[in-house]
């Protein structure tokens, strides 16, 4: 019995995890934008510790217009220069990520301008105070109405917001990916970051590469790695100064992770499922032993022994429904618990409420036939006799 | 005027250790509608065993047994469950009733195997239990009736098929001396009712309010007393 609650409950738990990792990894996938490589600068090799990545200016501009310029399948490389910086707007304050881009990162992240419009080629070549924010940012400073118009400080720097973003939800880390502020590349260089002492002013955070062909990933990643080793004059096996991600390969890599705990959770689910059904066999078996007398007389005064054992493998099935039902139960409030506790997205589908709960039933009646048979075998007589 | 049931030379033995006990051996007796008889004979004497082959509860190992006519032993199981439902009501020594289910519903159990509708059911054990004096205890638990009110749900269990044949197993075995009259006077009524009735006790006093006894001695008829005309008994010999 409480090897079928246990069962049950571990199904519809694991299931309704499973369900909800999924969920989230292709709707990540889905905001990040499809076909997406990044290009990440390497780390700095100072008296043989490994700095933070980024720490060294290996990834300029330039690269990003070479890998667009020089590779047939990239539709887009976008440059990105960030950094978290102090918003004032009329009397309202805010801190949060300013990125240095060029239109093209729009383009490879498919993210929409909703209200406003994107930069023009002269606001990025000639790095114009032009603001383009997230959802987020018109909510904290401009109280939801339009930000279009508005005016908006960026540390000290006083910016046109000329656009507002459609909503893009939690990113990859947990954050909000409407909480932004994109200014022209240049603009950021030349103002806001550069203007930073001691920071570089050609290095980037990351490049953007936005392939044209899914089947073109893998081969697009090998090209952009030759060409930009050769930029970089890096030679023979040397180690190269950059590193090329493919987020959604990251995101579907926690999506199989959560899928192996799953397969394990099925692995004790169906132990624990046999266990149950070993256990109502066993107490169908008692059952049988206790009511003797009671088939005895059932039979005496006319049941079939058909009749007898239909009455026990239905009482076997109702058994093991019962402790599917409080398995299920006890199972999505487990997922709930994990959902609360831990963060991660479920998503109870009722499909694995009923699939669990059909399980058991099956479970119950195929443990339930012996005790059946065996009580449909009695001798009525001996039945009778037995006190 | 064919018989009710009419055995020729049944047998049935048990093995018991080493040995064979022939419980019943070559028994032939021939039995009217509407008659009243006791099977008596000391504990042993194979009474209970004849009972049970009479009842269909169990096969005889050789001889003939015909029940209205037809012969029965060598019916399949599922026949003689529906035989038995149909033809037989039983009344055993203990009161064997469902602890967990009421009086009425206790009587209504024959009913729900023969396939009689919730309606139907329900009004024919009321009048079951009304014939047994127990009109107005149907919905109390078994645990909350005495020992021979108990038997007398079983009674009205038994009757509530309207089976062509009674039979008891030491009905009043459990009782006190006046509750056993107060159950023996219920089966003189079902018998003045015209039902067949076929009781069997090991006391003299018991199987003499019966219209015929047939003593039982190692599993042979050993005398046939009474007043009945139409019995005709005839022990076999092997």
């Amino acid at each position: 019995m409480l090897g079928i609650v246990v069962g049950v409950a571990a199904v519809v738990c694991m299931i309704s995890i499973g369900a909800g990792a999924q969920a989230e990894v292709s709707e990540k996938i889905r905001t990040l934008g499809a076909n997406l490589l990044l290009v990440l600068p390497g780390a700095q090799n100072s008296n043989g510790a490994k700095l933070q990545a980024g720490t060294q200016p290996t990834l300029t501009e330039e690269d990003a217009a070479a890998i667009r310029r020089e590779l047939a399948d990239v539709q887009v490389a976008a440059p990105l220069l960030s950094r978290p910086m102090p918003l004032v707007a009329a009397n309202k304050n805010w801190v949060t990520l300013v990125a240095g881009i060029n239109a093209d990162y729009l383009v490879a992240r498919e993210w929409q301008v909703v209200d406003g419009r994107s930069f023009t080629d002269e606001e990025v070549a000639s790095g114009a105070k032009v603001a383009i924010v997230g959802s987020v940012i018109v909510e904290e400073l401009f109280d939801g109405r339009a930000g279009v118009g508005e005016t908006l400080r960026i540390g000290n720097v006083p910016f046109t917001v000329i656009g507002v973003l459609d909503k893009k939800g939690l990113g990859a880390a947990g954050r909000s990916q409407d909480d932004v502020v994109f200014i022209p590349l240049l603009t950021a260089k030349s103002r806001v970051v550069g203007a930073v002492r001691g920071t570089t002013r050609e290095a980037l955070d990351f490049v953007s590469v936005k392939v044209s062909d899914a089947a073109a990933m893998s081969e697009t990643q090998q090209e952009i790695e030759a060409l930009l080793r050769q930029r970089h004059r890096i030679r023979g096996d040397a180690p190269s100064d950059f590193r090329i991600e493919n987020p959604a390969d990251v995101l579907t890599a926690r999506g199989a992770a959560v899928r192996l705990l799953g397969i394990l959770l099925i692995a004790v689910a169906s132990v624990s499922l046999v266990v149950g059904g070993i256990s109502v066999m066993n107490i169908m078996l008692v059952s049988v032993t206790e009511r003797t007398r009671e088939i005895g007389l059932r039979m005496a005064v006319g049941a079939s022994r058909r009749d007898i054992r239909w009455q026990f493998l239905i009482e076997a099935l109702i058994l093991a429904l019962l402790g599917g039902l409080v398995g299920a139960v006890l199972g999505a409030a487990a997922a709930v618990a994990i959902a609360w506790e831990a963060g991660w997205p479920i998503l109870i589908s009722p499909w694995a409420v009923v699939l669990a709960c059909g399980f058991s039933g099956l479970i119950g009646i195929s443990f339930g036939v012996y005790p059946a048979h065996r009580a449909a075998r009695l001798d009525p007589i001996e039945a009778l006799r037995f006190a | 005027m064919q018989p009710l049931l009419q055995t020729v030379g049944i047998s049935k033995s048990y093995p018991s250790g080493e040995t064979i006990i022939r419980a019943v051996s070559g028994v032939s007796l021939l039995i009217n509608h509407g008659e009243f008889v006791a099977i008596r004979g000391r504990s042993g004497s194979g009474k209970s065993t004849l009972l049970n082959l009479l009842g269909l509860l169990e096969r005889p190992d050789s001889g003939e047994y015909s029940l209205q006519g037809q012969a029965v032993a060598e019916l399949s199981e599922d026949k003689r469950a529906a035989l038995r439902r149909q033809a037989i009501g039983f009344i055993f020594q203990l009161p064997v009733l469902l602890p967990r289910a009421t009086a009425l519903e206790n009587v209504e159990l024959p009913l729900i195997y023969a396939g009689v509708p919730r309606s139907k059911r329900r009004r024919r054990a009321k009048d079951a239990l009304d014939r047994v004096g127990l009109a107005n205890r149907g919905h109390h638990w078994p645990s909350q009736l005495s020992g021979g009110e108990q038997q007398r749900v079983v009674i009205a269990r038994a009757i509530v098929n309207d089976p062509v044949l009674i039979l008891a197993d030491e009905p009043t075995g459990a009782l006190d001396s006046r509750t056993s009259d107060e159950i023996l006077s219920l089966f003189e009524g079902l018998h003045r009712d015209g039902r067949t009735i076929i009781m069997v006790t090991h006391a003299t006093n018991v199987a003499d309010r019966a219209q015929c006894q047939i003593t039982l001695h190692d599993g042979r008829i050993l005398k046939v007393e009474g007043t009945s005309a139409q019995n005709s008994l005839a022990d076999f010999p092997e």
